[in-house]
């Protein structure tokens, strides 16, 4: 049995790497490093989905890969593309040259022209990355069974090169925000969390850690209200995001407490509510009353 | 021993649809290894972590651990386990099918995956919706209905899924861009086949005649809807509303109050005609092409006049790639579709099907594929 790190220090260096995290969480990093599995982070906008990987790639000190996922995402920007440009220049100069085109094929598919995408950088790193494939649900179907290959096999095959094996074997997050269901397979290969809005006081702790300088009794009431705010009907419920770009604005605006004008915190409510409706829906009264259960 | 306890564990989950192969049963064993077993909040939330995966799994994965590990009721979760059990017969072919869960009510609950059906599913598959009692048989119903929903979606985008592999290079600019270069072709330009994704519109007849199916045909939209770019909802009775955002919400408690609200405030005559005539005017222009599939669900009792649904008919149909109505008296043995608006709708149809129960979907689902 390895001597695993103790999860409670892992809790610690996240801390210090900028990122809260629950304890449940440090577990399941801790599990993703020893049965080697991807993980799979799913939760509302917002929520610090991503925020995982790059506290993570701190943490271990390596290098953090990202690849944003978007409908239409194929291999030549996932995994490799040549270098086509220099290929033809390559072929150009190498046409008084007497080497057998045997030769000349060699060295125009050689690595020099290949380049590298994020799956391919992220297998062939001396030290093990973090590989965060974020909103893994944007990306077709097609690509999910791809991707699922490599983190199975750990290997790429480029028909012009051959078989490249990891040197490196990356620790994969992946992210999803369900614009699309993912498949069984995938999931079934990683393992599962869940991130949900926080709690007061993981909040709390978080608005003071990463807006530096914000007094004690405002930001409790910054959460205070936020977590209100989520209790209500509402088409976007702000996430953690929103509430740091808040805190940020007010601490910007020198407000040292949320029940000295109330009119003025209300128009500050547009870094809270994203939508149309939700403005419509949180009333001047309404914001009134949230204030006063707040402060 | 612990061993033992942990296997059992994981077989009690797989016998309540958590996805928990082989490999996951080893690997929950690497997981006591890794965590302080006597931990049991550790050990917790590294299971957790390895047999959960969707946020419908998340939530019910606690009360399992707890009744097992902490031994209250274990007797009554082995019990449920064993039940539920029974195959989705006939209802996908293509792939295999895993159980359905009793207890993933809550939480986003999207996607195709062609989860199979549970107890007594055949004799449900065919009894009309209208005989559903509410609250006994309707939750077993709606989630068959979502999923049945999806993979109609999913059938529809299929086919029209753009090849990739179709991606050419466009000689004649390639040629032309290269001439600054002495010939050399350093700008390749690709020719990119236009993506044509078919769209939806569902629109649900909500008038006390439909009271017994509006329900459930809106968590079919709903489903539909859910998560899908293209697509749109509307209700009507006597005039047309516009449901799409109403119909993401996420909670589902929420949700179920308004449709509820949605689908029994109303009654007093159904204005088809003119809530179509409404559509065309308000809607129609922007969400239907030629890339639309429009769905109508109702029964087809119309106190407005015949002709002018007869009219609105015809202009939808010019609009629109295809136009199903989908009608659940079409079921009863008694009925044809003589009734005044009917007859007059009847002729600008591309599918006129019946929607009584999961059957008769399915069976929609099916022939979309031909259309």
């Amino acid at each position: 049995m390895k001597a695993s790190p103790d999860s409670q220090d892992l809790v610690r260096r996240l801390e210090q790497a900028g990122y809260i995290a629950d304890e449940s969480l440090a577990v399941t990093l801790m599990l993703m490093a020893q049965l080697g599995r991807p993980l799979l982070v799913e939760g509302d906008a917002g929520v610090g989905k991503t925020e995982i990987a790059k506290a993570l790639a701190q943490v271990y000190g390596c290098e953090l890969i990202r690849l944003q996922c978007y409908e239409g995402l194929d291999v030549n920007a996932a995994v490799y593309e040549w270098n086509y440009q220099r290929q033809l220049l390559a072929i150009k100069m190498q046409e008084s040259e007497n080497a057998s085109v045997a030769d000349k094929e060699r060295h125009v598919f050689s690595d020099t022209y290949l380049l590298k995408r994020p799956l391919l950088q992220a297998i062939s790193r001396p030290q093990s990355p973090v590989l965060l494939i974020d909103e893994v649900d944007r990306a077709d179907e097609e690509f999910e069974a791809y991707l699922l290959e490599v983190l199975a096999d750990h290997q790429i095959s480029i028909p012009e090169l051959g078989t490249i094996r990891a040197t490196s074997v990356p620790y994969v997050v992946l992210t999803s925000n369900g614009t699309r269901e993912l498949s069984d397979a995938l999931r079934r290969r990683c393992l599962y969390y869940h991130l949900d809005y926080p709690s007061y006081d993981k909040e709390l702790r978080i608005v003071t850690r990463r807006i530096p300088g914000i007094e004690a009794r405002l930001a409790g009431q910054i959460v205070a209200f936020v977590q209100r705010l989520r209790g209500l009907d509402l088409q976007k419920r702000p996430g953690t995001a929103e509430t740091l770009d808040w805190a940020a604005a007010l601490v910007k605006l020198n407000i040292r407490s949320l029940d000295t004008n109330p009119d003025f915190i209300a128009d500050t409510l547009v870094c809270l509510l994203k939508t149309r409706e939700d403005q419509a829906a949180v009333t001047s009264s309404e914001t009134a009353r949230l204030l006063a259960q707040s402060v | 021993m612990l061993t033992e306890r942990i296997l059992e564990f994981v077989r009690l989950m797989r016998a309540n649809h958590f996805r928990a192969g082989l490999q996951e049963t080893i690997d929950a064993l690497r997981v006591a290894e890794c965590v302080n077993v006597t931990d049991p909040d550790r050990l917790r939330w590294g299971l957790r972590a390895l047999l959960c995966s969707n946020s419908a799994d998340w939530s019910r994965f606690d009360p399992f651990f707890e009744g097992y590990w902490r031994r209250f009721d274990r007797r009554a979760i082995e019990l449920r386990a064993s039940g539920a059990l029974a195959r989705f017969e006939g209802a996908d072919d293509d792939r295999p099918a895993a159980q359905t869960s009793p207890a993933n009510a809550t939480g986003p609950q999207k996607g195709d995956r062609a989860r199979g059906i549970g107890a007594s599913a055949r004799d449900a598959t065919r009894s009309d919706f209208r005989l559903a009692e509410l609250n006994k048989d309707t939750y077993p119903l709606e989630q068959w209905i979502e999923q049945l929903a999806r993979r109609m979606r999913k059938r529809l985008l299929r086919r029209h899924h753009p090849r990739r592999a179709g991606h050419r290079i466009h000689m004649r600019r390639t040629l032309r861009r290269s001439l600054r270069y002495g010939g050399l072709p350093l700008e390749l330009t690709f020719q990119q086949r236009r993506r044509e994704l078919p769209r939806l519109v569902l629109i649900t007849d909500v008038s006390r005649s439909m009271n017994a199916y509006s329900y459930f045909f809106l968590r079919f939209a709903r489903a539909i809807v859910g998560g899908f770019r293209d697509a749109d909802a509307f209700v009507f009775h006597t005039r047309l509303i516009h449901v799409t955002d109403l119909l993401k919400e996420r909670d589902g408690h929420r949700l179920k109050e308004k449709l509820a609200w949605i689908a029994a405030g109303w009654g007093g005559g159904t204005r088809i005609g003119e809530s179509l005539q409404s559509f065309d005017r308000d809607y129609a222009r922007r969400l239907v092409d030629s890339r639309t599939f429009v769905f109508i669900l109702s029964d087809g009792y119309d106190t407005g006049e015949p002709e002018l649904l007869g009219e609105q008919m015809r202009r939808l149909k010019q609009r629109a790639r295809r136009v199903i109505w989908l009608n659940p008296l079409l079921g009863r043995p008694d009925y044809a579709p003589i009734a005044g608006g009917m007859a007059a709708a009847l002729p600008h149809l591309d599918l006129f099907a019946s929607a009584h129960n999961l059957e008769s979907l399915m069976k929609i689902e099916r022939t979309l594929t031909a259309l």
